[in-house]
């Protein structure tokens, strides 16, 4: 079997479940996705630079980018309060609290895309509020960066949660005693302690974010150079059967998230050796 | 039913579990593979069970002269009692020794009644009989352990495998259980071998005991024969405390610490250097030296609280070990700490070469 | 949601009977933390959730109820629901099997494969239904051999159908595979040791020790099947009364402005996506349940 040599076991199955799997996942995700490539190099670097520096594109892409970043960064803030509150202190609705986080993952994109347009519409109940301060919410730039925060919101708590479980009150309580204050107990003790968790879920906010259309579309207006994302663009290309500008697009987000994955294994691995070491 | 392993050897990756390993189980017998982490003894057990076959090409298992290396492990009719059980957790005790009887093929299935009452009578054996209808995660880890035993002995196994048997239970419930398996055996009759890294618990509760170390077999024999007896180095310091000095040889003479005496006859006449073993309790006290060897030394601390008083000592030449004498012994000596002593070896075993 | 932070206890942190005086905030700073989660929480999920229904049922229940009248809406509802019928069981099938394989055997090659099943999640949902388009659209590699046999897939029922499997690869199998892995091959060997054969181990044994996480990667797996948007957009080509699932039926009513239908068809969805959270929550409760009775064995008597 070459390069997929297994050691003997007695467990019977597995070379039905492992053919089952590889053909599985050859068929649906690996020649679709490698379509994606083999077309995109038939374009030639000039097509592709041409395809991706329009500057509608560029507008789009710097878009996509920067609201994605800024809701992963609200979240990386916000996400840590929420998963501190909900480890460490006890009250009333905890658990709803608790359970409701995983809705973002668990309602369809286009719901909370226009669950949020109509909340955060000018006549809106939030929008509205907002109306009064001058803030213009739907619509905007500010738009996008809402529905990226709410689709994020689940990656940064569900993986702080389990790290803020794990963290050893012992220490906490040592660095007390050793004269630290909360604020330096927590700077120099539980942050360090949580930033690998942070990072990767800060990171895992930001890939989501990244592609995302469907919570966005609504919300956003959809005006090119203003409030177009990548995604919606390459939804644009696509209905003008410009196959080569959407494929050009699609491997720009393609390679942007796989960095992202890529930094968020390499954390990871990063940070269980530090954590072996402690062991 | 008789077992034999026949040249078996193992490796996982670069790392050989077995290295060539021949072993006969007498049929009946109650046999420990004794040996420490890595060794190789559930390795061995595992292979014996058909858990793990032997490295292609490397030799075969013998059951009752016959080679089960076609044998699936269905077929084999061993029983395996694993270290932390695996007790299956959805299903209560009863299902549990009831599981090998539901999934024969129908032409051979008991039926339900035969089933109920077979798996009463095991329960009944392993003294269970009222937890029927708990399950795993409501009982103690010795009787979890029980439920084990009565599951792997309920689809009449021609041999019993027992990986640690008493591994994950407190100090007090492995006494207990140990006599009790011993019982059992006595009872049954059924082939077992059990693996162990207790000393004590393989010199207590087997018929026969194979001491294994990085993946060969040191030694076998009886408990008697191993820990009297030990065959190499590694067997006499892993049966038991024991105390290790480097010797010189020459013209026939043993020299060590401030101790001269004959060499054994089993030691090569070409050897100058060797290692000498004795055990604590095969050290004798004397206030004044006496008649024959003995080595001249100042006790250190005393540790009387125990069944026997141990010392620690060091002889005027530096070398540090320990004693064991009798409580008796001790009151009559009226030892106290600092005092100098005159130790003679009652019984050692020497080793040369490396 | 006074009285939520006047119930705030100083608590003992996580699951610990310990935590005294200095490992907890002050009672002010920790009121102020409850206090920015929670309202966090409420604008950016609870008030969202609500609107759903507040908008659904503006003009009332008859209203409401008139909206799932209409043909368009459902067929949306009957399509979703046949998307999902195909694509829940094919995953199903599939994450059983590379868990199996990823979980109870050693081979190299294995962190690819579990990467592979991670991808879908990397992807943006219009790049998974645009790389369809690319192998099946008219204009694509196989479109024109495709288009000459009569055979529809983009713009077609069996387009939508591969794009939802696209995207709902990952969801069984990630629940599974990290659980069997887990809990080892032990209770499978004691299986085979006792008699059973594969067949047997596998449904009598793996299965029941898996249940809950595979009940719950099931209903992930049927959320996400039913509620895809993106990807189901891109290779739909949005034919009234024949190629719109329910999310997409939104998009169009929501385009319409006929708000009240948008949101009766999303409030379908929204109470899919409460049923998911309750079920999981439901599944936590039980995997922790049986953990604890672990930790609590019962005392041998000697």
């Amino acid at each position: 079997m070459g390069l997929l040599k297994r050691r003997h076991s007695v467990l019977p199955g597995f070379g039905l479940t492992f053919g089952t799997a590889v053909l599985y996942l050859g068929l649906l995700v690996m020649i679709p996705l490698s379509a994606l490539f083999i077309q995109s190099s038939s374009l030639g670097w000039r097509g592709f630079w041409e395809a991706v520096s329009s500057p509608r594109v560029v507008a789009a892409c710097r878009l996509s980018f920067t609201a994605a970043l800024t809701a992963a960064l609200l979240n990386a803030l916000f996400g840590f309060v929420v998963a501190w509150t909900l480890v460490r202190y006890r009250f009333v609705g905890k658990r709803l609290l608790d359970a409701v986080i995983d809705l973002p993952f668990a309602l369809p994109t286009a719901v909370s895309g226009i669950a949020l347009t109509a909340l955060y519409a000018p006549n809106g109940w939030v929008g509205r509020a907002l109306e009064t301060w001058g803030i213009k919410a739907a619509f905007t730039p500010l738009g996008v960066v809402i529905a990226l925060t709410f689709i994020g919101l689940p990656f940064v708590v569900r993986t702080l949660q389990p790290a803020l479980e794990d963290l050893d009150l012992d220490q906490e309580e040592a660095a007390a005693s050793l004269g630290a204050s909360r604020r330096q107990t927590f700077r120099r003790v539980i942050l360090p302690a949580v930033t690998p968790a942070l990072l990767t879920g800060f990171t895992l906010a930001f890939a989501r974010a990244l592609g995302e259309y469907g919570s966005v579309v609504f919300i956003s207006g959809n005006m090119p150079m203003r409030t177009e994302i990548a995604p919606l663009l390459i939804m644009a290309r696509l209905e003008q059967y410009d196959y080569a500008g959407a494929t050009a697009i699609g491997v720009v987000l393609l390679v942007l998230s796989f960095l992202l994955l890529l930094a968020i294994n390499l954390l990871q691995r990063w940070s269980g050796r530090r954590h072996m070491r402690g062991v | 039913m008789a077992i034999s392993v026949r040249h078996v050897t193992k490796t996982f990756g670069g790392f050989t579990a077995l290295n060539d390993v021949s072993l006969d189980v007498r049929a009946g017998a109650l046999t420990a593979l004794l040996g420490p982490s890595g060794s190789g003894k559930t390795t061995l057990l595992r292979i014996i069970a058909g858990l793990e076959q032997p490295d292609p090409g490397t030799g075969s298992i013998l059951f009752k002269q016959e080679d089960m290396a076609d044998r699936r492990i269905q077929e084999r009719q061993v029983g395996f009692v694993f270290q932390h059980y695996a007790l299956f957790r959805h299903m209560t005790v009863f299902e549990n020794v009831a599981f090998g009887m539901r999934v024969k093929p129908r032409d051979r299935r008991p039926s339900r009644g035969a089933i109920r009452e077979k798996v009463r009578s095991l329960l009944a054996l392993v003294q269970l009989e009222n937890l029927a209808d708990r399950y795993p995660a409501q009982l103690s880890g010795g009787q979890r352990q029980r439920v084990a035993l009565a599951r792997a002995l309920a689809v009449e196994p021609q041999v019993l495998l027992l990986d640690e048997p008493f591994g994950a239970l407190d100090a007090k419930v492995r006494k207990k259980l140990r006599s009790w398996l011993r019982r059992l055996h006595r009872d049954l009759h059924i082939t077992s071998v059990f693996v162990t890294h207790d000393q004590e618990e393989a010199l207590e509760v087997a018929d026969h005991i194979v001491v294994m170390n990085n993946g060969a077999i040191e030694q076998e024999g009886t408990p008697e024969e191993v820990f009297h007896r030990p065959a190499t180095e590694f067997v006499m310091d892993f049966l038991g405390n024991v105390n290790v000095f480097h010797a010189r040889l020459s013209d026939g003479k043993l020299a060590f610490a401030t101790c001269e005496l004959e060499a054994p006859d089993d030691v090569p006449p070409d050897a100058d250097t060797a290692r000498v073993f004795i055990r604590p309790h095969d050290l004798e006290l004397d206030l004044a030296p006496r008649h024959g060897p003995s080595l001249a030394a100042r006790i250190g601390h005393i540790h009387a609280a125990g069944p026997m008083v141990r010392l620690s000592l060091e002889a005027t030449s530096g070398e540090t070990f320990t004693a064991e004498i009798s409580q008796e012994r001790f009151r009559e000596l009226d030892l106290g700490p600092g005092m100098r002593v005159f130790v003679s070896p009652r019984g050692l075993r020497v080793f040369t070469g490396q | 949601m006074g009285g939520m932070i006047q119930a705030l206890r100083r608590a003992p942190a996580a699951g610990s009977a310990r935590g005294g005086q200095a490992v907890t905030e002050p009672r002010w700073m920790s009121s102020l933390l409850l206090a920015v989660s929670v309202l966090f929480l409420v604008f950016f999920l609870f008030l969202p959730l609500a609107g759903v229904f507040a908008e659904a049922l503006r003009k009332g229940v008859g209203a409401y109820l008139d909206s799932f009248a209409e043909p368009a809406v459902r067929q949306a509802i009957g399509l979703t629901l046949t998307v999902a019928a195909v694509a829940v069981p094919l995953n199903l099938v599939f994450g059983l099997a590379a868990a199996w394989a990823i979980a109870k055997f050693e081979f190299r090659g294995k962190s690819v494969l579990t990467t592979l099943i991670d991808l879908p999640l990397a992807v943006s949902p219009v790049i998974s239904g645009m790389v369809f388009v690319l192998l099946f659209g008219l204009h694509g590699w196989f479109g024109p051999q495709l288009a000459a046999r009569g055979i529809e897939i983009i713009f077609a029922v069996p387009g939508i159908i591969l794009a939802t499997l696209f995207v709902t690869v990952p969801y069984v199998a990630r629940e599974l595979i990290p659980l069997m892995q887990e809990q080892g091959t032990q209770d499978e060997e004691a299986a085979l040791t006792l008699g059973a054969s594969g067949w047997q181990t596998f449904r009598r044994v793996t299965l029941p020790n898996v249940k809950w996480a595979l009940l719950y990667g099931v209903i992930l797996c049927n959320a996400r099947a039913m509620g895809e948007f993106g990807a189901v957009s891109v290779v739909s080509g949005h034919i009234r009364g024949k190629t719109n699932t329910m999310p997409l039926q939104i998009e169009i009513l929501y385009n319409e402005y006929n708000f009240t239908a948008a949101f009766a068809v999303a409030s379908l969805l929204a109470l899919l996506a409460l049923v998911t959270l309750a079920v999981k929550a439901l599944v936590e409760r039980r995997a922790g349940g049986s953990q604890s009775a672990d930790e609590q064995p019962v005392e041998d008597e000697v």
